[in-house]
């Protein structure tokens, strides 16, 4: 027993603890606990009514069992019944089990919020910090509702306690953070505001706390606060180490409240009044310069305070990114920090030089520390510090440096631990790759971490460097060259078997000159790794098979044996079974001139963003990567940052060449032979991902340009909205087309994929969970779906669209759910307009212009002038009319710079044929003229609708030309 | 600076004191524990005090027989969040007088006041170890009175 027990102790509870303490074993325990519970149950329902003591007694005990780990289902009334008596003893025990095992229970609640309002009015400092204490410990909306109104009159009003204020500040805070349009600030501002200035460091301390998440939401209404806080923070860097007492740990005045005030102004900008600033940038200096100033003391207590408002002032002069001078001194104070002998402070200063090799004034300084960061990554004991070392050689990677650290990071791989190493390889493909001069070094690299690393080789990085190798034709013969040399290798891991049989069955025959890798000897190389290999492997090598029949006819005889033989012909595994066959029958009926169509070449890769990059940005999370990176990525990306797609999935090789084929008379089917993508997929798959709907971070989205053009069009990912705020903005962007990002915010992000055919259409919405916390109570007004959405997961709705008539609105979608206690809810566009039910109609300029001349009655006819908002690309405005739905007629009017199409708007109810006519005006480039005109098809009248149709047709081009977002 | 939880454990495993500052289910609540006490209990003595861990920080230190370890968010700041453990354990200590984990084990509840009196809502409410243990101090006398 220890000696102190202070207040009145509880005897039974001590004793019933040495009891568990001294069970033997865990069914001892259980015996022993479920002995107590029957006892304190027979307690609290037995007649004899039960004094405080005994109450507080055994709801202590319940409290005790339960934070032991088990469950405890009564005693709650209890414990609410502690709330109202007199002694404080027992209404704090009380107050706690509230505490920690509130339960939902609405007339419970009452009771509770009832007990809080007595002793809230008690004007007892006591009871009101317990009172304060409990509702900040729970935080429940209930309590918000009760009490949001009530506590900031307790804040400011000038005759409470400072203790009370200090609870009711955080209490505040908290309740801010779970329903914060509950808790309305508007008149209570200013004073908040100069609780800064309080003479009680114990409420600045809690107020600036309050502040600080306020002006994270409003910083408008709360910037008076900048000032206040760098005169507070300039008076206690001025101070002695003693002028402030017990504010004082260990000599440094004031740490936390000086943390919170460094804090608090990295939501602003640098202070515009020039004094302001200054006096800011010379606390800024004074800590700086006291980083240098022998120590007050040996404790570690005091470096680490001391240093701990280091580190958030430099983390103030990086936000401000705006003093090369502050930026540079805080860049070497890290620099000695990285040979500090404390741990923790090698940590914290690699971890901070990684923001600072962000700025262009500090990365220079940066650089200069990389051989102590490269020794670091290879000495440091603690994996968490090496991680921080090769997250920093990451972040200071230029092309001056690139070959080191690659080579440096590579050689750190073969002996990584586990835990980091798909991250590590992610981050060697990309630096690979954005800082390749030469692509044979970014070849050799990747093939080095395939044989490194190759089981934490992801999809995403060996497609990767396909998709490089098939655009460059400069490095293609190189590639098949080391491929063949890495394949040589008697355990070859099968990422290596993927990239080689892709590429000898692309560029083989670049190397095949040469007789020590004639075709056969290829070929045989090849073969020998299948049988080793799993089914996707397999299949892929089937297809290189059919190339190289192709590529060297010499091997035909071969290869058909070993796709006749019985184990490929009759395998159980029913792709691999179907590629033996057709292959088979491929090479023996068709003439070489169709083999070599259908074996072509693959083209190249669209340029886009680098799905590796994505992926490294979904791994860390967003906010990861800095914006610098991905805007250097965008800028130097043009060379290589290309496509996200699948050139290793063999069905797409084979969709890819039937969609070059255009040979229906052909005896083979491609829809049967190699499978495309399934457009559409039931279950998160590879694919889906690729559409970048299940990556956590937005993709940042280049403005389209003439050479991006097809891509943006149409691939299925299409750029993914930088975190949309307004759907409006979503919805805009969905005008030309089908798949997208509809919606994105921190917590959720909504793809859209869909699909449209005459007047019906079929809607897929995911919504995934970008956080880590699952989404309770998850609704959707348009069917239902699993309330609970587990953290990162992402669920999927079907819907299927009719379009009755014409409409101007688009069908609302509203989503509610539960992050963290809080209702979210959420009020979106559904992505449906008018134009989706366009049919394309091909037509003659004869034809075109006979019935536009027809179309002239006024009800007919509808157009808008507008300005174009970007420079006006042919290919652009032919994209979008596409994208738009209607046929677009090219060579129909006589004027070439005009634009006609057709189409008919199916509803259910009727079918509206419509003309337009984009009349660009190029010489001013300013202006749109786009006239459209409409019939009733199959002879039914014009009516009221088709003008309607029109003026829709009208205002929904005008959209898509006025949102940049649209391709 | 949001603290999100803190726990003290044990080195055998046994959780002591748990406050969490965000809502959790107890489900979510005894699957962070049980992760987070393996891992820092398989962590050796020389290593850092802090990790990361899913998308946030852990800050611990070990006191005696007994771990302290927090987790913040990942804006926040890792030294302070370690003197914040001290402080507390300072508190702990000049209350129960030279404190060890039976004070804690067997009067939990006073662990709980004293933390609510230093932190509330996760954050720092006061840290001036004369208040605090001047309200606790207070508190007990109140319960002499009566």
């Amino acid at each position: 027993m220890p000696a102190v027990s202070k207040g009145d102790g509880m005897r039974g509870l001590a004793v019933f603890i040495s009891d568990i303490r001294n069970c033997k074993s865990k069914e001892a325990e259980i015996k022993r606990i479920n002995k107590e519970l029957a006892n304190i149950r027979s307690k609290f329902k037995g007649d004899k009514a039960l004094d405080g003591y005994s109450k507080k007694k055994y709801v202590c005990k319940l409290l005790f069992i339960f934070l032991l780990g088990h469950d405890i289902d009564f005693g709650h009334m209890e414990a609410v019944n502690l709330l109202s008596s007199n002694k404080y003893t027992e209404k704090q025990i009380g107050y706690l089990f509230i505490s920690v095992l509130v339960n939902s229970n609405s007339e419970l609640i009452r009771l509770i919020n009832n007990a809080i309002k007595n002793d809230l009015s008690s004007r007892n400092p006591t009871f009101m910090c317990l009172a304060l204490h409990c509702i900040a410990n729970v935080g429940s909306r209930e309590m918000a509702e009760a009490f949001a109104g009530e506590i900031p009159r307790i804040l400011v009003a000038g005759d409470t306690m400072d203790s009370v204020k200090q609870s009711a500040a955080l209490c505040l805070l908290r309740l801010y953070r779970t329903s914060p349009d509950l808790v309305l600030m508007g008149e209570w501002t200013s004073r908040v505001v100069h609780l800064l200035n309080d003479q009680h460091m114990g409420v600045v301390t809690a107020a600036i706390s309050l502040i600080t998440c306020l002006s994270q939401k409003n910083p408008e209404e709360f910037k008076t606060c900048v000032s206040l806080a760098v005169s507070r923070l300039s008076r206690i860097v001025s101070s002695a180490s003693t002028d402030l007492q017990d504010y004082t740990y260990y000599f440094v005045p004031a740490p936390w409240l000086s943390c919170k005030l460094l804090r608090l102004l990295q939501c602003y900008p640098p202070p515009e009044d020039g004094a302001v600033k200054g006096r800011l940038v010379e606390c800024l200096e004074t800590i700086l310069n006291k980083a240098q100033e022998p120590p007050k003391s040996k404790k570690v207590q005091h470096s680490n305070a001391k240093n701990a408002i280091l580190f958030e002032a430099i983390a103030l002069i990086i936000h401000y990114d705006s003093e090369p001078n502050l930026l540079v001194r805080a860049c070497n104070q890290l620099g000695q920090f990285l040979q500090h002998r404390e741990t923790n402070l090698r940590y914290l200063a690699l971890e901070s030089m990684c923001t600072l090799a962000s700025s262009e004034f500090s990365h220079e300084a940066v650089k200069t520390h990389i051989e102590t960061v490269i020794n670091a990554l290879k000495t440091e004991r603690d994996v968490s510090v090496r991680q921080r070392a090769a997250d920093l050689l990451y972040a200071m990677c230029d092309r001056s440096n690139a070959k080191q650290i690659v080579a440096e990071m590579l050689s750190y791989l073969e002996t990584a631990d586990y835990s980091i190493r798909e991250e590590m390889v992610l981050k060697v493909a990309i630096l690979a790759e954005k800082y390749a001069v030469d692509y044979s070094w970014y070849v050799d690299t990747i093939l080095n971490l395939i044989r490194i690393a190759g089981d934490y080789v992801s999809e995403e990085v060996w497609y990767r460097v396909i998709q490089i190798v098939i655009n460059r034709d400069d490095v293609q013969g190189y590639a098949a060259k080391t491929v063949f040399e890495a394949l040589q290798a008697p355990a070859c891991h099968e990422n290596m078997v993927k990239v080689g049989g892709y590429i000898l069955g692309e560029f083989g025959n670049l190397i095949a000159g040469d007789p020590r890798s004639s075709p056969l000897v290829q070929f045989n190389l090849l073969h020998s790794k299948f049988h080793l290999c799993s089914v996707p492997t397999r299949a892929l090598l089937l297809s290189a098979y059919i190339k190289f029949i192709n590529l060297f006819p010499e091997t035909k005889p071969t290869i058909q044996e070993v796709l006749r033989c019985d184990s490929q012909i009759r395998n159980s595994d029913v792709e691999l079974q179907q590629r033996a066959v057709e292959y088979l029958k491929l090479s023996s009926i068709a003439s070489t001139d169709v083999l070599a169509t259908v074996l072509e070449e693959m083209p190249p890769f669209p340029e886009r963003e680098s799905s590796i990059l994505a992926k490294l940005k979904k791994k860390k999370g967003p906010g990861a990567v800095s914006g610098n990176e991905l805007e250097e990525g965008k800028r130097e990306g043009g060379e290589l940052n290309g496509a996200g797609e699948r050139p290793g999935d063999s069905s797409a090789i084979g969709a890819s060449n039937a969609v070059r084929l255009h040979i229906p008379t052909h005896s083979l089917n491609y829809d049967i032979i190699y499978p495309p993508p399934p457009l559409f997929q039931s279950t998160p798959s590879p694919s889906a991902d690729l559409l970048g709907l299940r990556s956590a971070a937005p993709v940042s989205a280049a403005p389209p340009s003439a050479g991006s053009l097809l891509v943006d069009v149409f691939s299925e990912a299409g750029p993914a909205a930088p975190a949309a705020g307004a759907n409006d903005d979503g919805f805009l962007r969905f005008v030309c087309k089908n798949n997208g990002v509809l919606f994105e915010n921190q917590l959720l992000q909504i793809g859209v994929k869909s699909e449209y055919r005459q007047n019906l259409g079929r809607m897929y919405l995911f919504y995934g969970n970008k956080t880590s916390v699952q989404f309770v109570n998850f609704t959707t007004t348009l069917k239902p779906v699993d309330p609970l959405v587990e953290g990162g997961a992402q669920v999927q709705q079907v819907i299927n669209i009719e379009c009755l008539t014409v409409f101007s609105d688009a069908p609302l979608l509203n989503i509610k759910f539960r992050y963290g206690g809080a209702l979210q809810n959420l009020t979106l566009k559904l992505p449906v307009a008018i134009n989706k039910f366009f049919q394309p109609t091909e037509m003659s300029s004869h034809d075109f212009f006979q019935r536009w001349k027809q179309l002239s009655q006024p009800q007919q006819e509808a157009q808008k002038i507008f300005k174009a908002n970007h420079a006006m690309d042919t290919e652009v405005l032919k994209a979008k009319l596409l994208g738009l739905g209607t046929a677009l007629l090219e060579k129909v009017d006589p004027n070439p710079d005009n634009f006609v199409c057709a189409g008919v708007i199916q509803t259910k109810a009727q079918q509206v044929g419509c003309l337009l006519r984009l009349e660009p005006n190029a010489q001013a480039q300013v202006h749109t003229h786009f006239p459209v005109r409409a019939l009733g098809l199959e002879s039914r009248p014009l009516g009221v609708s088709s003008v309607t149709t029109l003026s829709l047709c009208v205002s929904v081009v005008h959209h898509s030309f006025i949102c940049n977002k649209c391709l | 600076m949001l603290m999100q939880f803190m726990l003290l454990f044990s080195r055998q495993g046994k959780l002591r004191l748990q406050k969490w500052y965000v809502p959790l289910s107890d489900k979510e609540k005894k699957k962070i524990t049980r992760e987070l006490v393996q891992t820092v209990l398989a962590r050796k003595p020389k290593m850092c005090s802090f990790l990361e861990w899913r998308d946030l920080k852990i800050v611990y230190k070990r006191y005696a027989s007994l771990y302290f370890c927090c987790a913040i968010e990942d804006q926040d700041n890792e030294l302070i969040t370690l003197e914040i453990i001290h402080r507390y354990v300072e508190l702990l200590d000049k209350y129960f007088g030279s404190v060890c984990e039976l004070d804690i084990i067997f009067n939990f509840e006073k662990a709980y006041f004293i933390l609510d009196e230093f932190l509330l809502g996760g954050e720092a409410q006061e840290t001036s170890k004369k208040n605090v243990l001047k309200a606790i101090e207070q508190a007990d006398l109140l319960q002499e009175v009566n």
